[in-house]
């Protein structure tokens, strides 16, 4: 499995540390209900997925990786402070 | 009281030639980090650091001195005393101490780190001046290509004994095959 990293081109998997879904983070005035949702509530989809990954063997950057979880497709990525979630 | 001794990080280890490949401390004193502040412009830096702030998977240098990329936003000074200017622009952190710095020399150094790093370092792909942080076997390195059959690698001090250990290996792999 291999990884385009943003910065530095496709790397292999080992380089990287995976975090999980990227999500959008609440207000933190959002109330309990809205982060409860944020810490434990996750979709399991079949077909398209986003995720955080961290090249943390490379430049150390955060990225977020778009996936097919039915084809096992990396579709992209794209450095997680320029992510719109 | 006893004086104590500085030690370089593959004292005793190196300089180690198996086949056509050798390996050798260099000493790239001082090493100093430099992180931009998000805000300061190009050519400013550039004109505090003596050379253009290296873009990603590259390096740029100045005479002996050397600024290899480090990470995102990150950039390591290798052989240069920063300019006292520069702290206003980026943050800047002594880690002279803290790398093990090491050339390969020799034909067939990429068939060496073929076997170790997960890029392709063959001189078609990985040109002169080009430098990644990737794995070198499991350790966090740095390798920057000076020349054409010169590679600089750099791993965290604490990991220098498993770095010369680890090339060892490969270059008695390289050499076996004649």
């Amino acid at each position: 499995m291999r990884i385009p990293c943003p910065l530095c081109g496709p790397r292999d998997r080992r380089e990287f540390y995976y975090k999980g879904a990227a999500l959008d983070c609440p207000d933190p005035e959002a109330g309990a209900q809205a982060w409860d949702d944020y810490v434990h509530l996750r979709e399991n989809p079949a077909g398209v997925t986003r995720d955080l990954w961290q090249h943390e063997a490379g430049c150390g950057a955060w990225i977020v990786v778009t996936r097919n979880t039915v084809s096992h497709e990396v579709l992209g990525a794209v450095l997680a402070r320029e992510a719109v979630l | 009281m006893d004086k104590l001794q500085a030690v370089s990080p593959c004292a005793g280890l190196l300089p180690i030639t198996i086949g056509a490949l050798t390996v050798e401390e260099v000493d790239m004193w001082p090493i100093t980090s430099v992180t931009p502040f998000s805000g300061a412009s190009g050519s400013v830096l550039g004109r505090a650091l003596g050379m253009p702030f290296p873009a990603p998977l590259q390096s740029t240098t100045d005479g002996d001195a050397r600024l290899v990329w480090a990470g995102r936003g990150e950039a390591l000074l290798m052989g240069a005393v920063p300019d006292a200017n520069l702290g206003a622009y980026a943050a800047v952190v002594d880690q002279s101490d803290a790398w093990a710095v090491v050339t390969l020399t020799g034909t067939g150094g990429a068939d060496a780190l073929a076997r170790l790093v997960p890029v392709d370092m063959r001189l078609s792909a990985f040109g002169v001046g080009a430098s990644v942080r990737s794995q070198l076997g499991h350790m966090n390195a740095s390798i920057t290509r000076l020349d054409g059959d010169t590679f600089m690698i750099a791993v965290f001090r604490s990991m220098a004994g498993t770095l010369v250990h680890d090339l060892a290996r490969a270059l008695e792999a390289v050499a076996a095959r004649g």
